[in-house]
């Protein structure tokens, strides 16, 4: 069974290998459906590990499948294998689950476009990468997948590489992912540096299960280590500082900003945090310097999505900011907490990248929300199950990320820092308000584009709004497996993953003080979360009200001091300029203007080597018997030369 | 077969020689030209197999050694010899040998006889300088490169193609020079040409600082290490393709083969205590080539620019002097000839329909020449050391060898510097990328370009499918260094382990853990 592993990371690389070669004969359909059943395949064959898992006893729950060894070289070795624990199952369900939801999707979004075989090539290789990323069993596997996702992003952002901008946001998603690549490579030398020397023969330097047993030999170096990883995670989960590539990525097809940057890849920062959970926890320092960057990037994406008019535009900022949940749960050690709401947000934000999706394609590929409006009526199943992903992301009990997100609000305020609570629970509201600003704009109102799209507006075809239904009932139940104990649930969920993460002090903390004062503690979840749908439900009022009723009160908010604030919100708070004046533009111009041409140029070749040539050459005019400036001369003077030395030894001797 | 067998590293030495002579004095008609140097190169290819399948891994020695006196009484011998690194080095230049052949097909078109002559001869050169163990020999082997390379770049070349030629050549040849002194120095104290004579002279550190300067430095022009790599983007952007690949995939291997074979081994108090400074260069290579790549207009100069980036990474390791850190610089080594040999090939491809290479030139070819754009794509992702393609496994070596070097001072802060490489590898790569096959198909004389031929397709497949195997599958080529590699490095941990503190070489250990370091290195 356990060779099963291979298996479901496999064949999706079939799938992709099949479409990818045969780009220009596979009839379209038929390529849809390979890609299709490629990801079912694995789907199934992830469910059927999980529910085998589910018969084992506790502590079995640990497949493991050794391919082969990659690299076994003076101590070294790291293989190529796959293991799956109870937080592998729940990736590769997610990954997996909601991949087969956005092929399946793709074959009517991509119906029309010529490189629909290419795009189905690609979406297969992304599963491929993801699912080693997800059930790789050591640090270099993950590293691989990692590196893979990344590629098959800048692939698909740049998927209609026609206009020069798609092609330009795929290279920056690429590079500034680099930038946290540079990270997590200096971190997996930090930690083989410090593990080789104590390693026993056979076992794997970057083997999670060998990092966890070890764990106690990294404990000097895990706040070096956890920082220099979680610089790989801001990348790859688009948070402070380099989040700046995410919003750019929507040029790629809207399935593409589903299901890479929305439901899966961009969780993989979350999901590398997640599992080295006994590395971070031996570092307060990292612990608390992710927390922060978890709580300041939900926030500060959240005021960006405010101003912003496209509607994809939105839903990416929206999704910087819930990763920013997720980074900030990891932080004050709420591991499986973050899973949870990398699960649900999975579910309805996938479920509204693929409806904004229909509604782009309804719209004539209009992505502008000033230039809709009024579309409720027109998308009778796109926009109910929009709607329903619309409260679930802002946290309306008993919709999917109501429960996780408020389990997270709460783990933050019971690790004591109030101010992460705050700005956790400001962003809160933000997202209710800026979610229900989409919403009005356009799905109420007066449709506000031009007659002749007008004309064109129609609901899309089944395989579209099929997986929009399948996700809108995630949408709904996916929380209910997460139900906290104080309202009576099971928490079915936290107590899966128990076992990966039991060596949590936090959680271990947090268990014992649940104990002291139980009856106090209830009395605060309840307040707070109480508190929590209070304040989603005024910002979903507030919202409602403002865009449906006195968009007098927006436009005096834009006006708001000069209307610098809404400047600085619209342009993203300058960040992307300010890269671009303090880093791009120098860096070209040193590059280009000293050290190529003046440096290089001038410099070495001019003066060094040419003229030290010149002098030679002044010289030797003075030789000139013996200076021809024929090489071909030289050359054979060079042979005579070694010709006269053999005789001279030859004679000698 | 056994006469083949038992002589066997002359024979695959010396058939591409036979071949060149063939074809000067019985076969100058173009095809037949061709068609007998393609049959020589496949020949070669196929008997270089036989070491493969016959080297023994455990056996740190020399194999399939031939020794025949040569010269002053068995003082001068032509001693030929073949470990584990000569072994993957002799096989990368056989591999590329025919496919540079094939390449040359129809880029050459005048005087085809000599092109295919001096390419076979080049071949015999590399190979012979890979193989000898008599210092005599390799200086021979060494030199003689030099003249074929000549040749090719100044007949076939650019526009430039004389300047580029004779800065090649005098650029070389001095660094050679230092060395051939250097080296008759050597013969004077040990009576022997033979590199095991050389190695058993006990060099007093002082000596061994301007013996070791002298061989470094020659081999330092040839890798070429900053700042002595301004003749390389002159040859590479005048010489004909066939001549860039061999440059980038295996004359380049050259400087870095010669430190690993002759400067550290055979200096090794002088490497621990001057090589940090070659590895600092190597570093700042890394770093300035990437960025003077970036701002290339011309894509085979960026290409070239890259090479200095990416054997900076080769340097790197080979003077972190451990085990890990060799084995990285050898396997890039491996991983950048096959890569940027393929995007010469590439490069050639567009040259010769466009006559051409300028990025500004370019623009949207994908829509044009799919196949074109996807096999360039996958060899960028190679170059820039995507995982599961040949450029990853070396590059990690190399940082991560290099980072736990308790030999090279300020080793993390170099790895930590060396590392910036994968980011600006992405830019400057990816970048000209967009610029040549992203966007708008805009230019009118690229509008009707032909797609790669089969001919083009089929050079290149070879090259692809390694690029593949060297990712996924590094353990049977790491196999076969590493005891080789225990025994290159087992002069330098000697020294290190005799003298930590009484030798006026201080060697920097904050590290904790060193004791147990060394003996990882060591084991």
């Amino acid at each position: 069974m356990e060779s099963t592993l291979r298996w479901i990371v496999l064949i999706p690389l079939i799938g992709a290998a099949l479409n990818g070669f045969t780009v220009r004969m596979m009839p379209r359909k038929l390529a849809g459906i390979i890609a299709c059943s490629a990801v079912g395949i694995s789907f199934l064959l992830s469910v059927r590990l999980f529910i085998a898992m589910i018969g084992m006893d506790v502590a079995d729950r640990s497949l493991h499948d050794l391919v082969y060894t990659w690299i076994s070289f003076g101590g070294i070795q790291i293989d190529v294998g796959f293991a799956m624990d109870q937080l592998g199952v729940i990736m590769a369900l997610v990954v997996s689950g909601v991949g087969f939801l956005i092929h399946v999707y793709s074959i009517g979004y991509m119906a029309h476009d010529e490189g629909s075989n290419r795009f189905f090539a690609y979406l297969n290789l992304f599963i491929f990468a993801m699912m080693m990323l997800v059930l790789g069993e050591n640090l270099i596997m993950l590293f691989v997948g990692w590196e893979g996702v990344g590629l098959c992003s800048y692939l698909l952002i740049s998927f209609w590489f026609n206009d020069e901008a798609n092609a330009a946001a795929g290279k920056k998603a690429f590079i500034v992912n680099r930038v946290g690549d540079f990270g997590f490579l200096l971190g997996l030398f930090v930690i083989g540096v410090n593990l080789l020397p104590h390693l026993n023969p056979g076992e794997g330097l970057f083997a999670f299960s060998v990092l966890q047993h070890h764990a106690h030999i990294l404990a000097p170096a895990a706040t070096v280590i956890g920082l220099l990883l979680f610089l790989g995670a801001t990348g790859k989960s688009a948070q402070i500082p380099l989040f700046i590539w995410l919003p750019d990525a929507m040029a790629g097809p809207t399935p593409v900003s589903a299901l890479i940057h929305a439901a899966t890849m961009v969780t993989a920062g979350v999901y590398m945090i997640a599992r080295l959970n006994f590395l971070y926890v031996l570092s307060d320092t990292a612990m608390l310097v992710i927390a922060i960057v978890g709580a300041a990037t939900a926030l500060l994406a959240a005021t960006i999505a405010l101003t912003q008019n496209d509607i994809k535009k939105v839903l990416a900022y929206s999704t910087v900011s819930q990763l920013g949940y997720m980074i900030l749960a990891c932080g004050v050690g709420a591991f499986a907490t973050g899973v949870f709401h990398l699960m649900t947000h999975a579910f309805f934000k996938a479920l509204l990248f693929l409806g904004s999706g229909s509604v782009i394609h309804a719209m004539s590929n209009e992505q502008d929300m000033r230039l809709m409006g009024g579309l409720r009526k027109k998308l009778p199943l796109t926009w109910p199950t929009f709607i329903i992903g619309t409260v679930a992301l802002a946290g309306v009990f008993p919709f999917a990320g109501f429960f996780s997100k408020d389990e997270i609000l709460w783990k933050a305020f019971s690790d004591g820092n109030i101010w992460l609570w705050i700005t956790g629970f400001l962003a809160a509201g933000l997202t209710a308000f800026y979610m229900m600003r989409l919403v009005v704009l356009t799905f109420f109102g007066k449709n506000r584009a031009s007659d002749e799209v007008k004309s064109h507006i129609h609901e899309s075809p089944l395989t579209m709004t099929l997986p929009l239904v399948v996700l809108a009932v995630l949408s709904i139940v996916g929380g209910w497996i997460g139900i906290p104990h104080f309202m009576g649930g099971g928490n079915h969920f936290e107590m899966w993953l128990e076992p990966v993460f039991n060596s949590s002090h936090h959680g271990a903390a947090h268990a014992a003080a649940a104990h002291a004062d139980h009856a106090a503690e209830v009395a605060m979840e309840w307040t707070l979360a109480s508190a929590s749908l209070a304040w989603a439900l005024i910002g979903i009022s507030l919202g409602t009200f403002i865009y449906m009723k006195k968009i007098a009160i927006a436009n005096a908010a834009k006006r708001f001091a000069g209307g610098s604030i809404y400047k600085v919100l619209l342009n993203k708070y300058f960040i992307d300029e300010a890269y671009e004046k303090a880093i791009v533009n120098p860096g070209y111009k040193f590059s280009n203007g000293f050290l190529f041409k003046i440096f290089d140029k001038v410099i070495i070749d001019g003066i060094l080597v040419n003229g030290s040539a010149f002098v030679v050459a002044v010289t030797g005019s003075l030789l000139r018997l013996f200076q021809n400036g024929m090489v071909r001369f030289y050359a054979w003077g060079l042979f005579a030369g070694v010709a006269m030395f053999i005789i001279y030894l030859q004679l000698a001797s | 077969m056994t006469f083949v067998t038992d002589s066997i590293l002359s024979w695959v030495t010396f058939l591409p020689l036979a071949g060149a002579l063939l074809i000067l004095l019985f076969a100058r008609k173009d095809n037949i030209a061709r068609l007998i140097a393609m049959g020589v190169a496949v020949a070669d290819f196929i008997l270089s197999l036989h070491l493969w399948f016959h080297f023994d891994n455990a056996n740190a020695a020399d194999q399939f050694t031939e020794l025949v006196p040569w010269l002053a009484n068995g003082k001068i011998n032509y001693s030929m010899g073949l470990d584990g690194v000569s072994l993957l080095l002799v096989l990368l230049t056989t591999f590329l040998g025919p496919l540079v052949i094939l390449s040359t097909w129809s880029a050459i078109k005048h005087r085809v006889a000599e092109s295919m002559a001096f390419l076979l001869f080049l071949q015999t050169a590399m190979i012979g300088t890979f193989l000898a163990r008599d210092m005599l020999l390799f200086y021979v082997f060494w030199e003689a490169m030099l003249i074929p390379m000549y040749f090719i770049i100044g007949i076939w070349g650019g526009e430039r193609r004389i300047y580029a030629a004779v800065k090649l050549f005098i650029y070389t040849m001095a660094g050679s020079l230092l060395m051939l002194v250097a080296i008759l120095y050597m013969y004077s104290q040990a009576g022997t040409m033979s590199l095991d004579g050389f190695m058993s002279l006990n060099i007093p550190a002082e000596q061994q600082m301007w013996l070791f300067l002298a061989f470094t430095l020659a081999f330092a022009i040839k890798v070429p290490l900053f700042p002595f790599h301004t003749w390389l983007p002159d040859a590479h952007v005048e010489a004909p393709t066939a001549g860039s690949v061999i440059l980038a995939g295996i004359l380049l291997k050259m400087g870095t083969y010669g430190m690993l074979r002759f400067s550290i081994p055979l200096f090794p108090s002088a490497a621990i205590e001057f090589g940090p400074w070659f590895a600092v260069l190597a570093v700042i290579g890394i770093i300035y080539g990437a960025l003077v790549a970036m701002v290339q207009k011309d894509v085979k100069k960026l290409v070239a620019y890259s090479s200095v980036s990416h054997l900076g990474f080769v340097v790197l390791g080979l003077f972190s002097l451990t085990a890990a850190g060799v084995a990285g610089g050898i396997y890039q080594m491996l991983a950048h000839g096959l890569s940027t040999g393929a995007l010469f090939l590439l490069v050639g491809v567009i040259y010769e329909r466009r006559h051409t290479r300028l990025i500004s030139d370019f623009g949207g070819l994908a829509h044009q020449m799919p196949v074109y754009a996807s096999i360039f794509l996958f060899v960028t992702l190679a170059s820039i050391g995507l995982p599961g393609l040949c450029g990853f496994a070396g590059e990690f070596m190399v940082l991560f060898g290099s980072f736990s070097s308790t030999l090279l001072p300020h080793a993390k802060l170099l790895v930590i510097l060396s590392s910036t490489g994968v980011i600006l590898g992405a830019i400057y790569m990816l970048w000209m990328y967009q610029r040549v096959f992203l966007g708008k198909l805009a230019n009118e004389a690229n509008q009707s370009l032909k797609d790669m031929s089969l001919r083009e397709i089929f050079v290149l497949l070879p090259i692809l499918i390694f690029i593949i195997v060297l990712g996924i599958l590094p353990g049977p080529f790491l196999e076969k260094i590493e005891p080789s590699i225990d025994r290159l490095l087992t002069p330098v941990l000697e020294l290190r382990q005799e003298t930590p503190a009484d030798h006026h070489i201080t060697i920097p250990h904050t590290n904790e853990s060193h004791d147990s370091q060394t003996e990882m290195e060591i084991h």
